[in-house]
């Protein structure tokens, strides 16, 4: 019966977004009053998906194996969280759980949508049904995650053991809240490009969303990376992988957008361009969604995967983005012209920002399609991996970084003052690493050496904007803003000492040797075999000492039953100024073990950054969301008295 | 800046910053993109020695030989018409076994590919997608021969 709920839950939410979309249609050439309607419709349409996914995590919860989808995917003996995370561990229900958060979104909107004017938002909520509209068609028509099988098996085949871990609770759905917030973006964009009224309005409407989104994101793939790198046992933390350049690219895009916001909110100025980011941004969320489901290019995350759903998913990525770039590009030629500014001003700044990250969008766009490309046309097999990604993306990102330190000092408008007065400290700093990194490390590459040397600088110039003022009276925004350009260097600096300074070995080892890496000397103590609910394994007890102590460390070597695989786990030690990381790996014919070990010095600081910068964005979206919330109370309040 | 001279700035420096990142995406990938290549190819002489490159196929059953490191591991990758010798150093991945298919990363040294990373597979399902012909070619090849 549970199933059959959710199913029925999600036909009438597919009904009410049909008619939410009519709606829209009737309104716009009409100038019927519909916004009530709307909101309550967009409301009971986001419910009823919630209670959708709701009985899907019923399903998985009580392993209930005449679903499918649950006997594809779970088993009885796996430990309650990972059965309720694996509900979206896979391809159907991870596609609910995108419709899910789109259609709740589309909820929050109707529910906090009161600045824009009413032309727009019902336009917007029209937009975000048609969207709705066609994933719900995909789930229904091409993947159910409710049909039933008949016999019921008594248990199922399991989930992936790679996917056994808290990483799938948490970092697949701040991906896909991230991704969807940007639909919101896009469905503003085009209710505004339908009805004419670009304005900071509807900038400072959309503000908030594309904050969340790019907060999200940023927090999804920074977990992401960790989580690759602690499960994969490789060392690495990102590989240039297409399902990583799947999620990189909507954050390049909602980075731009975010920036070409403030613009238009605070200057009503880059009016289309700061459309055409919108509908760029999730369109980018889409071709990653599609990259990902569809198994369309090889990567080390992807899984069996059946093509039919990646032709399904293209289609629908082809409707929304032409149809959208079809809308701008009759519309935005009768734009209103944008507030001017001079040539050395914030806004310029920020233009310059944009194309930069534009720039980077295209080239990891082109890359990472560049092999379908090929094939289609010439029939060749390629791959493009870290070495062009490194040489075409990396100066253009350190380039940026050195901007970041610029941007935030200039004015609005147009500076008179000398801009590069104040960073004398933080380019002083910049040589200084510079030349400590020449004296100390003569062999280092030329990227990491620019590493240092840019996010030591930029760690010093990116809290310029809280210096000669009072700290504690700079708005929240301003905060988030220092706070996350603050992020960009931490992260920077971890990158750099990670390529620099990273030292690895690979050797076989019976119980008592002693093999070094780094400052440490690891010794293979013992090997027992353990066990876990639904996995044994061979465990290694790793002695590594260094001058400071001894620690342990228990790297393992799984066997899952359901399905059968074999993972390794790996052992990671963290300490103030590096991360001891060690794998233990098969037993050779005279008895003795693989071991993987590595010393990375300051890698934490990679995902430490990555944190900071979501926080930033957090912080910023609080600051706005406080003035949101609390300025119009106030102003309403004076209103009242005024006129009582 | 008038407002129509400004937008003309902006446009035009959105269509340079288009062909910019096209021409240097294009430069990129002709210095660093790496081809696929099977034994096959790699017999009729289309990949040279010392560019980087893939290798996909399948590992031969019997063919997997520890050298006395304990680390490195030698083995023959085939697509059922030609063969070709890997050496890899490293700890492979879970899923790699003789008789399935794999796909490898590194440069051709002297007629052996050494391999500086073989792909992992998350699952024994999963076929790399250069592999899906591949894979029907080799069965109709054992088809042909009995």
């Amino acid at each position: 019966m549970i199933a059959e709920t959710g199913l029925a839950a999600l036909w009438l939410a597919a009904g009410l977004a049909l008619l939410q979309f009519v709606l829209m249609i009737v309104a716009l050439r009409s100038g019927a009053d519909v916004r009530r309607a709307m909101r309550s419709i967009a409301v009971v349409q986001g419910v009823l998906t919630l209670v959708a996914f709701g009985m899907l995590l019923i399903v998985f919860a009580r392993s209930d194996m005449s679903v499918a989808l649950v006997f594809e995917n779970s088993n009885s003996a796996k430990p309650f969280i990972y059965k309720v995370a694996g509900a979206w561990g896979n391809h159907e229900g991870s596609m609910l759980m995108w419709v899910t958060i789109l259609a709740a979104a589309g909820a929050f909107v109707a529910l906090l949508a009161h600045r824009t004017s009413e032309r727009t938002t019902v336009a917007a909520l029209g937009a975000q049904a048609v969207l709705a509209l066609g994933f719900y068609a995909f789930l229904l028509i091409a993947s159910n995650p409710f049909a039933r099988l008949w016999p019921a098996p008594m248990d199922g085949q399991g989930l992936n053991p790679l996917l056994q871990d808290p990483g799938l609770a948490f970092h697949p759905p701040t991906l896909y809240l991230g991704y969807v917030g940007l639909s919101v973006a896009f469905s503003f964009a085009v209710g505004a490009l339908l009805t004419g009224e670009v304005d900071s309005r509807l900038a400072r409407a959309m503000r908030p969303w594309v904050l969340g989104a790019w907060v999200l994101l940023t927090l999804g793939i920074t977990a992401g990376s960790y989580w690759a790198y602690y499960e994969l046992g490789w060392g690495g933390y990102w590989f240039w992988d297409p399902v990583e350049n799947a999620s990189l690219m909507p954050w390049l895009a909602a980075t731009a957008l975010l920036h070409s916001i403030n613009v238009l909110a605070a200057r009503g100025a880059l009016k289309a361009w700061t459309m055409m980011l919108a509908v760029i941004a999730f369109s980018m969320s889409m071709v990653g969604t599609f990259l990902v489901r569809s198994g369309i290019l090889t990567s080390v995350h992807a899984f069996a995967i059946d093509p039919q759903r990646g032709t399904f998913l293209l289609a629908l990525l082809a409707i929304y983005v032409g149809a959208a770039f079809t809308l701008f590009a009759v519309r935005a030629p009768g734009l209103k012209e944008g507030a001017r500014f001079e040539l050395v001003s914030r806004e310029s700044g920020l233009v310059v920002n944009n194309l930069i990250l534009s720039v980077v969008l295209g080239v990891v766009f082109v890359g990472t399609l560049y092999p379908l490309f090929v094939e289609a046309v010439s029939g060749e097999k390629l791959s493009v991996g870290a070495p062009y990604f490194d040489a075409v993306a990396g100066p253009l990102a350190l380039l940026l970084a050195v901007l970041v330190g610029i941007g935030p000092l200039i004015a609005w408008r147009r500076e008179r003052r000398p801009v590069f007065k104040p960073l004398a400290i933080p380019a002083l700093l910049g040589v200084t690493a510079l030349a400590i990194t020449i004296i100390l490390a003569p062999g280092m590459r030329i990227l990491p050496r620019l590493g240092f040397t840019v996010g030591t600088y930029l760690a010093a110039a990116s809290i310029l904007p809280l210096v000669k003022r009072n700290p504690l009276r700079a708005p929240l925004a301003t905060w988030g803003m220092v706070v996350a350009h603050f992020g960009i260097a931490v992260a920077l600096v971890g990158m750099a000492a990670n390529a620099a300074f990273s030292s690895e070995r690979l050797a076989i080892a019976k119980p008592g040797d002693i093999l070094t890496v780094g400052p440490w000397a690891v010794q293979l103590a013992d090997v027992t075999p353990t066990a876990g609910k639904n996995w044994t394994a061979i465990e290694a007890e790793l002695r590594a000492s260094r001058s400071s102590g001894v620690i342990t460390l228990a790297p393992e070597s799984r066997f899952y039953s359901d399905p059968p695989t074999e993972t390794s786990e790996s052992a990671i030690r963290t300490f103030w100024n590096g991360q001891l990381y060690t794998v233990i790996g098969k037993q050779d014919v005279s008895g003795a073990w693989q071991l993987r070990l590595w010393w990375k010095p300051f890698v934490t600081l990679i995902w430490a950054g990555g944190a900071l910068i979501a926080i930033g964005g957090a912080l910023a979206l609080l600051g706005r969301l406080w003035r949101l919330v609390w300025r119009p109370r106030r102003e309403r309040d004076w209103r009242r008295e005024r006129y009582a | 800046m008038k407002p129509k001279n400004q937008r003309l700035v902006l446009v035009a420096s959105a269509i340079v910053a288009l062909f910019a990142a096209v021409l240097l995406a294009m430069w990129g990938l002709r210095a660093q993109a790496s081809y696929f290549y099977t034994p096959a190819d790699i017999a009729a002489g289309k990949a040279h020695d010392g560019e980087g490159m893939r290798l996909g196929g399948m590992v031969e059953r019997g063919s997997i030989k520890h050298l006395p490191d304990g680390v490195t591991i030698r083995f023959i990758v085939t697509d059922g018409h030609a063969q070709t010798p890997v050496v890899f150093r490293g700890i492979p991945p879970d899923l790699f076994r003789e008789g399935s298919g794999a796909v490898a990363e590194g440069r051709l040294q002297n007629g052996t590919f050494v391999a500086d990373t073989i792909l992992a597979k998350h699952d024994e399902r999963y076929m790399p997608p250069e592999l899906g012909n591949l894979s029907a070619e080799h069965k109709a090849g054992k088809t042909l021969e009995k």
